[in-house]
């Protein structure tokens, strides 16, 4: 539905976005990551027609954002990155004006509006003027406003960004129901969110894509993926870690605490390994020596180990 | 028909963004007030001995010059300073819509000001046998002044986040289409150019423009110098707004 093809927009002589490309299909929840300043915000511009495309093409539903910005602007709702509204006016003001300019009206409108005040839990306030609101209504007004027309495609930049666990709990939980008929892209730096809401993950870096993948995909690429655990009682760290030395499975470990007759080790698997296969070898491998196992368990890849690997500043890929 | 439903809910919304705030109020009652003043005592109402609002009209260049980019310097200044332009670009709507709806919200706003002067219409119908078409026909010049400057006004505002910006530039640029008409001026020029040389000049001023509707004279050739002005302020507004959307 939303189908971004080699895209490309300079700032002057800074090349915010680098040859993009992707495509999100019906049902698809795709979190965009990268660190500030790597690009979201402009890709999402662009698909919005906010910022016009320079090289590439983007088309929403079928509609090419630049030969048919109408077309493609009715399927989109958008919430932008600082939630604006316009604060003189009241909610229901506010989203019965928005309803008016996506053409609809009478009943229609009617629905539409009471809807999405229900969506975003916005009943006790409909009648405030929305520069008297907390930032979390003020945020909930905006999202309202991006998807009281039950767009095709929703896109959020940042959307949970300043609310509260609970309030951010409840956009996740909204970004779930809506996503089994839409299309939805939405930016954001908290990784646990990734993991939590989306099918789909794209790490973006200096403008580009430099990851493309399910979460659980992404999280494999990380080193600490299928790496062991090891606690033991009763031994110090250099024996622990000279017993592991000796297992042939085992690549390296390290030490990540350690006093006397206390030690925690991460063992690291061979190239290739199967995950999760190595719990098993250490504990057998272990067992002549008569320590006691006070902990051992496989580890899962962490997304912020990958993101961080991606996105280091100091990586090679700034010179090319 | 789409089109002009979106000029419209957007001018609808404008206008009702201007009485949300105590400003269109206190900037009706400061455009009465002064309007008053320059008319009756400035302008010398009684003194003329005439039942004609040239009184009224002929101070409202310098009136305007003022009060219209108070009204229009907002237009665009505050959708980017607020963000909201990129809520209001990203819906189903072309710029051109946007840009128009916000000039005639703005328009028909400042219409309201100018009727609100009926009063003064009414005490010159009361003492003496106006012309009322003279009258109607500075009306009409006035409207189309206000248009002129407040087209201006849009282009200062698409140009920049600050209100205050907007409303100096404003000024300046209205300022200079009023001096290259005004006689001191026009005479100062004239020691240096040709008298084709200093008409040419003149004919951008809205002084010599707006003195016709004054006369009750509906000139094409002014009403176009008006719509000419404002048809470019808008265009040049639209290339601003289209240019200015990164951040």
């Amino acid at each position: 539905m939303i189908k971004v093809e080699h895209v490309t927009k300079h700032f002057g002589p800074k090349r915010a976005v680098d040859d993009v490309s992707f495509t999100v299909e019906r049902g698809e929840v795709l979190g965009f990551l990268g660190p500030n300043g790597a690009g979201k915000s402009t890709t999402m511009r662009m698909i919005t027609g906010f910022i016009p495309v320079e090289a590439g093409t983007i088309s929403v539903c079928g509609a090419d954002v630049m030969s048919d910005p109408i077309a493609a602007k009715r399927r989109i709702g958008y919430l932008p990155e600082s939630a604006p509204s316009y604060s003189e006016m009241t909610v229901m003001g506010f989203l019965n004006w928005i309803a008016e300019m996506r053409a609809l009206d009478g009943d229609a409108k009617k629905k539409a509006v009471h809807r999405a005040i229900e969506l975003c839990s916005l009943d006790s306030v409909i009648y405030q003027s929305i520069d008297t609101l907390s930032k979390g209504f003020r945020h909930r007004t905006c999202l309202a406003q991006a998807i009281l027309h039950d767009p095709d495609v929703l896109i959020m930049d940042e959307p949970t960004d300043g609310l509260d666990p609970n309030q951010k709990h409840e956009v996740r939980n909204l970004i779930r129901r809506m996503s089994e008929n839409k299309a939805i892209i939405f930016s954001t730096h908290i990784l646990e969110e990734v993991e939590a809401a989306c099918t789909r993950a794209i790490i973006i870096d200096h403008g580009r894509v430099v990851a493309n993948g399910a979460p659980a995909e992404l999280k494999r690429r990380s080193e600490r993926d299928g790496t062991v655990l090891l606690t033991v009682v009763g031994a110090n760290a250099e024996a622990v870690t000279g017993a592991l030395a000796r297992l042939p499975e085992v690549e390296r470990s390290e030490v990540v605490a350690g006093d006397a007759g206390h030690a925690t080790v991460r063992a690291f698997p061979k190239a290739g390994a199967v995950t999760g296969a190595l719990a098993a070898v250490v504990a057998r491998g272990l067992a002549p020596t008569g320590w006691t196992i006070d902990g051992l368990h496989t580890e899962e890849g962490r997304l912020d180990d990958v993101f961080r690997a991606l996105t280091r500043p100091d990586t090679a890929r700034r010179a090319a | 028909m789409n089109a002009w439903h979106n000029i419209k809910t957007i001018a609808k919304r404008e206008l009702s963004a201007y009485f949300d705030s105590p400003v269109a109020y206190v900037f009706l009652v400061i455009f009465l007030l002064l309007a008053g003043v320059f008319t009756f005592t400035f302008g010398g109402f009684f003194e003329r001995g005439e039942a004609s609002l040239a009184s009224f009209f002929g101070w409202l260049p310098w009136l305007f010059l003022f009060l219209v980019p108070a009204v229009g310097m907002r237009l665009w200044a505050e959708e980017r300073r607020g963000g909201t332009i990129e809520l209001l670009l990203t819906l189903p709507i072309t710029p051109w819509q946007a840009i128009l709806g916000k000039f005639f919200a703005s328009w028909i706003f400042l219409g309201i000001a100018l009727a609100l002067t009926f009063p003064i219409w009414l005490t010159v119908n009361a003492l003496g046998y106006p012309d009322n078409g003279v009258i109607a026909g500075g009306y009409i010049g006035a409207m189309l002044l206000a248009g002129a400057y407040l087209a201006v006004t849009s282009m200062t505002s698409a140009m920049t986040r600050n209100q205050v910006i907007s409303f100096i530039v404003a000024v300046v640029l209205c300022m200079l289409l009023i001096l290259v008409g005004f006689v001191p001026i026009t005479d100062l020029l004239a020691r240096y150019l040709s008298t084709s040389g200093v008409e040419a000049v003149a004919s951008f001023g809205v002084l010599t423009h707006f003195d016709g509707f004054q006369k009750g004279v509906l000139d094409s050739r002014n009403v176009l110098f008006f719509l000419s002005i404002m048809i470019f302020a808008l265009f040049v507004t639209a290339v601003l707004v289209r240019n200015r959307r990164k951040n």
